[in-house]
């Protein structure tokens, strides 16, 4: 195991994994009489570069190693892993894992097959290629297009981070899969301040992509820059929400959160399968407007939350979950695709080796509508437009959700007026999505750095609607009317 | 050093020695790849997490970690790089390259060690160890979460489902290594358990609850049994929510959610967050910024606490630090870097992780308590009790917060029924000044060690 800052120097270090090794690993770890076993080895190579009052600040780079190794034993799941690719520390973790089972034969020899896997993020230049004298002129262009933006600018945040993760999938059933997963984050944050007043705006990008990233649109470092002290100023003027129940207009691209919540988590299989979903036993039942279509798809070029492999071995897939406002399927990972004997939907991921699989979201989605995104809006006499968020948070048992706006307007007589301060968005998911009543043609795959958390393991995720307007829903703001 | 790789039997046993001459040579490589000056912090750590769910094992997962962060400065450039590897070849070839990455920042006149003269002489010993917990093993640990669970489904018939009991444990040995003068070491061990009934309520909703307990030190965690019941009685208290109408009422936070309230307060007064503007506390010290019932103290030094640390993130003695004093903001929480941004000393607040730099860090968090029980505090007609928050809304810069919110409407002094699906808002500076009761319930599980707070009025909007 060698610390390497130049992946082209030498081997990668993956590598050095043979198949022979891998099946020695695996009659380890089931010589207690487990199930079913896989081994999910890691490289992460990455870096990251931070800007503040106009200087590069520190620059970061770091390397992890690892093997994971789970043990299934029905629905039980051991657990171990090892930041040493020594066989013999690879074996103690297979031992280790094996343990949840106490009893039984271990299985016959197995041979391991490779599996093809589609390439949907190809890079046409890796970012950890170039040199960082070129990210760091990356980090001065976004910090010079926000202070032009407005003199009222007093402060600057860039920063980039860059990495690859390499997995390499083996399992009992003899699946072996390699893949090799880019990304690219870039972050502005400006301060502005005006007459006493300060406020704060942030924008930023993220997608499985190498430098070509920033010439996409609306990923350039002076595009980020712009918006981050657009958003700032716009806020200056920011009047307090109103608060109750009434219309909101969902705009298209980052309202997407609104649907991660509202019922991504809700339909992720394992919750399902321990009933302890809102969605439980609701497969083939009205769950939405007949508005709504949702589909998880982890096939989107480029995006942040695809993947070509699960971390269990299994392609991704785009999915449709709710079709026309019926449920017609959940997020499967392994444990749970066989309680619900359905196939796998390539939704088994992890944060790294030190976490077991669980059903977790790729890039969850929300189809276009034939609504005129206008008409949308000219269709609400006093409501709220939303614009873009900070985040969201989920119950999955009741469905009840919140969602944090960091710039919305107010909507009156059908047209947007004042700018409103930070607000909540509360409600509940299946109530939500009935009052779904309109959805635009716009539909919009948001490009944002959008990471999510379950059971303490963060993965990147990508999100996307169109222009979408929900009838009524409670805005926490101070304003009684 | 290359032994220290290999795994060895349960319980490994983190070793604050060996992490320590790993962490100096280490610094040495620095200084001797041309690094002006060199932090390492190294961590050693093993881990156990045990899942029952009805009764039966859902996950066992044990494993050793670690990791080293090395930040090196020269001609006040700085680059941070982490790795796992301690063999001595790669820990050269780490030095060398982490140096040459420095090269790519910008000269920052305030980026620099700490003095020679400010460094801890001494480190004390803050009873963070319990071999009783390190000594733990799975099957202790499957007993904890079968009796937790199991005292939950029994507790109530309405108890329909669970999303299982858990009990984790984690060691670990920690060394940081300064070249401005400091070489530390020391270890810990922290053991939790949490239970998540689940009961079945109308229109085929389900509501969850939970309660837990946890502590560095075994006598300190509370019976499987009693968790087990608080966390169904806490479960189905929630049976039949309803929505609040709009309006402005006083709002009761009982410690689970008042600890929230606190770590924003004291984040803000986060040196890191000051010089950059990023905190509407900037330029308020001296001044009110809460009700004159409130004393905050950052206090690293407690014995055998949760936040407690002998040395902080940069090899500096830890104090405890007067944040809110009678309301009045009496220090900003500083590291070096912000120290020196903002014209002062460090408090000895810096924290560090393997994979960055150091930055302004809390301990323990301790909110006085004051002389009213719980009960008093609730004795209002009218009020909303927050058993729960979500979400991310409050702004920094500003002060907006606005929050969902669960818990129970209080009429009489008596929780007549739960409430869900609504949210609280106010300024946070209006909301710190209209405390008007402190209770004297204080909960010291977390590192934020509050009591029950009551808030005169805050909006909520609901129906």
């Amino acid at each position: 195991m060698m610390f390497r800052m130049d992946e082209s120097a030498g081997r990668h270090p993956l590598d050095a994994i043979d198949e022979r090794q891998c099946e020695r690993l695996i009659a380890a770890a089931l010589e207690s009489g487990g199930d079913y076993t896989d081994l999910f080895f890691e490289y992460r190579n990455g870096g990251d570069y931070s800007l503040e009052d106009g200087k590069v600040k520190s620059v970061g780079r770091g390397v992890v190693l690892g093997l994971g190794v789970r043990v299934l034993r029905g629905d039980a799941t051991g657990y171990a892993y090892t930041e040493s690719l020594q066989e013999e520390a690879m074996l103690q973790a297979a031992r280790t894992a094996g343990q949840i089972a106490r009893s039984g034969a271990s299985p016959g020899p197995m041979a391991l097959h490779g599996i093809d896997l589609p390439d949907f993020y190809p890079v046409k230049e890796s970012v950890l290629e170039h040199s960082g004298a070129e990210k760091v002129e990356l980090l001065r262009r976004a910090d010079r297009a926000a202070r032009a933006f407005d003199p009222r600018v007093v402060r600057v945040e860039v920063y980039l981070a860059e990495g690859v993760r390499d997995v390499l999938v083996v399992n009992s059933s003899g699946v072996l899969a390699r893949d090799h997963q880019p990304m690219v984050r870039f972050m502005v944050s400006a301060v502005v301040e005006a007459d006493g007043k300060r406020q704060s705006g942030r924008s930023g990008g993220a997608a499985r992509r190498g430098m070509e990233q920033f010439v996409y649109p609306g990923q350039s470092p002076e595009e980020h820059g712009r918006e981050a002290a657009r958003l700032a100023v716009a806020m200056l003027d920011a009047q307090e929400a109103p608060a109750g129940p009434m219309p909101v207009v969902l705009g298209p691209g980052e309202s997407g959160i609104l649907l991660h919540e509202a019922v991504g988590h809700g339909l992720e299989a394992d919750f399902n399968r321990k009933r302890t979903s809102n969605y439980t036993d609701q497969i083939g039942q009205q769950v939405a407007s007949d508005l709504c279509t949702v589909v998880d798809d982890g096939t989107l070029p480029n995006a942040r939350g695809s993947i070509n492999v699960d971390d269990e071995g299994n392609p991704g897939r785009r999915n449709v979950l709710i079709e026309n406002g019926r449920l017609s399927a959940y997020m499967q990972d392994r444990i749970s695709s066989r309680h619900f004997k359905t196939g796998p939907s390539g939704n088994g991921r992890r944060e790294s080796f030190h976490h077991e699989p669980l059903p977790r979201m790729t890039n969850t989605l929300m189809l276009a509508g034939n609504d005129d995104p206008e008409d949308i809006i000219r269709s609400v006499k006093r409501g709220v437009y939303a614009k873009n968020f900070s985040g969201g948070q989920v119950n999955i048992s009741n469905g009840d959700f919140v969602f944090s706006l960091t710039e919305s307007y107010l909507i009156e007589d059908g047209k947007l007026t004042a700018p409103l301060k930070g607000v909540n968005l509360i409600g509940n998911g299946p109530e939500v999505l009935r009052k779904v009543a309109m959805v635009g043609s716009d539909f919009q795959l948001s490009g944002g750095t959008w990471t999510c958390g379950k059971d303490g393991q963060s993965v990147p995720v990508g999100i996307g609607t169109p222009t979408v307007k929900i009838s009524e829903i409670t805005v926490g703001g101070t304003q009684k009317s | 050093m290359s032994q220290t790789n290999v795994i060895r039997k349960t319980p490994l046993l983190p070793d604050p020695a060996a992490c320590q001459r790993v962490a100096e040579e280490m610094v040495s490589y620095a200084l001797a790849a041309g690094a002006d000056g060199a932090e390492v912090l190294l961590r050693e750590g093993a881990e156990l997490e045990v899942k029952v769910r009805l009764g039966e094992t859902e996950l066992v997962k044990e494993a050793g970690s670690r990791g080293l962060g090395l930040r090196v400065i020269k001609n006040n450039r700085v680059a941070n790089t982490h790795s796992s590897d301690f063999d001595a070849t790669a820990m050269k070839k780490l030095a060398a390259e982490t140096v040459q990455l420095a090269e790519l920042a910008e000269p920052d006149e305030f980026a620099a060690l700490p003095e020679r003269s400010e460094m801890a002489r001494s480190i004390p010993d803050l009873g963070l160890w319990d071999d009783k917990v390190a000594y733990l093993d799975v099957q202790m640990a499957l007993q904890w979460a079968q009796s937790a669970e199991a005292a939950a489904r029994g507790f109530d018939k309405r108890i329909t489902n669970s999303d299982g009991a858990t009990f984790s444990r984690v060691m670990g040995a920690s060394a940081f290594v300064s070249s401005a003068g400091f070489s530390g070491a020391t270890r810990g061990t922290y053991a939790s358990g949490v239970v998540r009934p689940i009961c079945d309520d109308a229109d085929g909703k389900k509501r969850n609850g939970f309660w837990w307990t946890g502590s560095r030190l075994a006598h300190q965690l509370e019976e499987a049994e009693a968790i087990g019941k608080e966390a169904a009685r806490r479960t189905v208290a929630k049976i039949g929510p309803r929505k609040l109408a709009t309006q402005d009422c006083p709002v009761i936070f009982p410690p689970e959610t008042a600890k929230q309230l606190v770590g924003k307060l004291a984040g803000l007064a986060s040196g890191g967050a000051i010089w950059r503007k990023s905190s509407y506390f900037a330029g308020r010290e001296g001044t009110q910024v809460a009700a004159p019932s409130i004393f905050l103290v950052d206090d690293p030094l407690l014995p055998g606490a949760s936040g407690s640390r002998a040395f902080d993130g940069e090899g500096l003695a830890t104090r405890p630090n007067v944040i809110v004093d009678a309301g009045i903001l009496k220090t900003f929480l500083c590291d070096t870097y912000s120290g020196r941004k903002l014209g002062r000393p460090s408090t000895g607040s810096a924290g560090r992780g393997v994979g960055g730099g150091a930055y302004v860090t809390t301990s323990n968090l301790i909110l006085r308590p004051g002389s009213m029980s719980p009960e008093q505090i609730a004795a209002l007609d009218g009020a909303f009790f927050v058993t729960e928050l979500m979400g991310f809304g409050f702004n920094a810069v500003t002060g907006d917060f606005s929050q969902g919110a669960g818990g129970f409407w209080i009429e009489k002094g008596e929780k007549v029924f739960p409430v869900s699906e609504v949210t609280i808002s106010a300024n946070f500076d209006t909301l710190w000044k209209r405390i008007d009761a402190v209770g004297n319930d204080l909960d010291t599980r977390t590192s934020v060690h509050t009591p029950t707070l009551r808030v005169s009025s805050m909006t909520v909007a609901g129906t």
